[in-house]
């Protein structure tokens, strides 16, 4: 197993590679304050990230990731266009598994660029590809931007669309969701009896807390608009099937993305894109005839991701974690930027489990 | 070196282990005055009776620092992420039942599952620009399963007690607690989801798979095993 001094050593010469392609040194501090963290990432942080507090600031996270405080820095001060490069301590609570390490170091890259976006995305994939080089890694990559422009031009209302995109992250739940609107689930018993009642309010009850009878009456109108609402057609369901089945190389997964297209002409834009940036990587030396994309890639760990995504996988390691990840948050900009925003793109790397898989190649 | 055994020391738990070994031959009582935490076992040699508060007794059995213990499975499970590993269970004793849910005002008549809950929270966090707030003190139980079951938008608020008058103090929207019969829920004018069943627990002998057994603890322990059984 490599030391920390080695894990150190390591980090800090792939930090000089990434300030030698332009890349300014930042650093953020360990302790993040808690709220925007949980407002990003929900209660499910709590059991990812470690939580301290004091009585002055409250509750802190040890940072679990620098790419949030390093967006916030950079939508406060940063100039433009803007590539930082930092490395550094993150921390991640472990419950279930004790050999995942809970304090590693990351080294990261991030691009805000608002004129290339597909060159962006080339130059930071290439850069980690650069970096990764001799290893033996498998690369995947994604698009989070085609399945949303697939939900978000969907036929349908948009009280559906929101809910289906609120958890494009949870697959489970998503598909309940899709079969529902697909009526293909029949409507719970429940559920009918509410909504035939002639006075679902008029119950014996005290109204309590602080949901008010307004929003349980919205509610209500909200599931009898949704009931007259027609289903989600069949070809629109099946072209979102075939979307998140799409495990191809690049281009052989462009041209099945196209077909799909036929159903879902609302993806078109974003597989333009997707070529933009095919185009660029190939230009850029990588050879994405087999480079894998896949629909689903990144679509149940990385929430803040909009576009672009890809990872780094040791090859017969599936007990490690990926070596290095990243990809596209334009959203997240525009979150934490107090209406302003900027395209960006990123991603980290584990200096330990490079050095491991170095180790265990020798 | 004796075998140590947790029990939980005080109130209708305790009375009720006390009486489960009471029926196997086995008297446990507390020693010297009622405010003393010193016991005494009769009917077995070589056990000596610890007695502690329920909620530590997951803690000690994982450490090794007890052999055997009584406490809850919701406590168990709680407090010990990994519990398969470290704590192995003996018996179920057949009392203090008691089921962890998650309850909401009965006046919701739109929610009547988690999938309710879920479209809920959304709105909810809209309209008053915080997440739905779920007042608990099983914290980790509570996040897992909602996690489980994709419902987003809510925060855990912890309350260690009257969880149930949280909703009606607008501390918070909805809760997860334990309930044995219900009875508490309805006076606090809240209903259990219909799919909101985290966890049935019941009052459960365990034995530490860390301890440190000797050759005398071993034989104790195998002694007692078969007279439990």
């Amino acid at each position: 197993m490599p030391n920390r001094s080695q894990i150190q050593a390591r980090a800090a010469m792939m930090r000089v590679r990434f300030e030698a392609a332009g890349a300014q040194v930042v650093d953020t501090p360990l302790l993040q304050p808690a709220e925007t963290l949980l407002d990003l990432y929900g209660e499910d942080i709590r059991a990812r990230a470690y939580v301290t507090s004091d009585a002055l600031r409250g509750e802190q996270m040890l940072r679990p990731d620098f790419t949030l405080p390093v967006v916030q820095m950079h939508m406060t001060e940063g100039a433009e266009p803007a590539r930082y490069t930092y490395s550094g301590e993150v921390f991640r609570r472990q419950e279930h598994d004790p050999d995942r390490s809970n304090e590693y170091i990351q080294v990261g890259y991030e691009v805000f660029d608002r004129n290339d976006p597909a060159g962006a995305d080339a130059e930071v994939f290439s850069l980690f590809a650069l970096q990764l080089r001799g290893l033996p890694l498998r690369a995947a990559t994604g698009d989070i931007g085609i399945l949303t422009a697939a939900v978000q031009g969907l036929r349908t209302t948009d009280r559906r669309k929101a809910a289906l995109m609120r958890h494009l992250w949870r697959p489970r739940r998503f598909r309940v969701l899709l079969d529902r609107f697909a009526g293909r689930k029949p409507e719970p018993e429940h559920r009918t009896m509410l909504l035939e009642a002639a006075d679902p309010m008029g119950f014996d009850v005290p109204m309590i807390g602080k949901r008010r009878a307004a929003e349980i009456e919205a509610r209500i109108d909200a599931l009898r608009d949704d009931r007259d609402t027609p289903p989600i057609s069949d070809n629109e369901l099946a072209g979102l099937e075939s979307l998140l089945t799409v495990r191809e190389t690049m281009p052989f997964a462009l041209e099945q993305l196209r077909d799909v297209a036929v159903d879902l002409p609302q993806i078109t834009p974003a597989l333009d894109r997707l070529e933009a940036r095919i185009a660029a990587l190939q230009a850029r030396g990588v050879d994405v005839s087999r480079l894998d994309f896949e629909a689903a890639h990144g679509r149940t760990s990385m929430e803040y991701y909009d576009g672009f995504v890809f990872g780094f996988y040791a090859e017969g390691r599936p007990d490690l974690p990926p070596i290095a990840t990243g990809g596209r948050y334009d959203a997240l900009t525009r979150q934490l930027g107090n209406g302003a925003e900027i395209p960006a793109v990123g991603g980290v790397l584990r200096p330990d489990l490079m050095l491991e898989v170095e180790e265990a190649a020798q | 070196m004796t075998l140590k055994l947790g029990v939980p020391s005080k109130g209708r738990l305790m009375e009720k282990t006390f009486s489960w070994f009471e029926k196997r031959g086995i008297t446990l009582s507390r020693s010297g005055s009622d405010r003393e935490y010193a016991g005494k076992v009769e009917g077995i040699d070589g056990v000596s009776l610890i007695l502690l508060s329920a909620g530590e007794i997951p803690r000690e059995l994982a450490a090794g620092r007890i052999h055997m213990g009584v406490t809850g499975t919701d406590l168990v499970h709680e407090k010990l992420p990994r519990w398969e590993q470290q704590i192995e269970e003996v018996s179920e004793l057949g009392f203090g039942k008691a089921d962890l849910i998650i309850a909401t005002p009965a006046c919701w008549v739109d929610v009547e599952t988690l999938d309710d809950l879920d479209a809920a929270a959304a709105a909810f966090r809209k309209t008053h620009g915080h997440r739905l707030r779920i007042a608990t003190k099983y914290h980790r139980l509570v996040r897992e399963f909602l996690t489980d079951a994709g419902v987003a938008d809510y925060t855990l608020v912890d309350s260690q007690g009257a969880t149930e008058g949280t909703v009606m103090n607008e501390t918070a929207e909805a809760i997860a607690d334990i309930t044995s019969t219900g009875e508490t829920l309805r006076a606090n004018h809240l209903k259990i989801l219909s799919d909101g069943l985290i966890l049935q627990s019941q009052a459960t002998l365990w034995r530490s798979r860390v301890a440190s057994y000797g050759v005398g603890e071993k034989e104790v322990l195998s002694e007692l095993l078969d007279r439990l059984s």
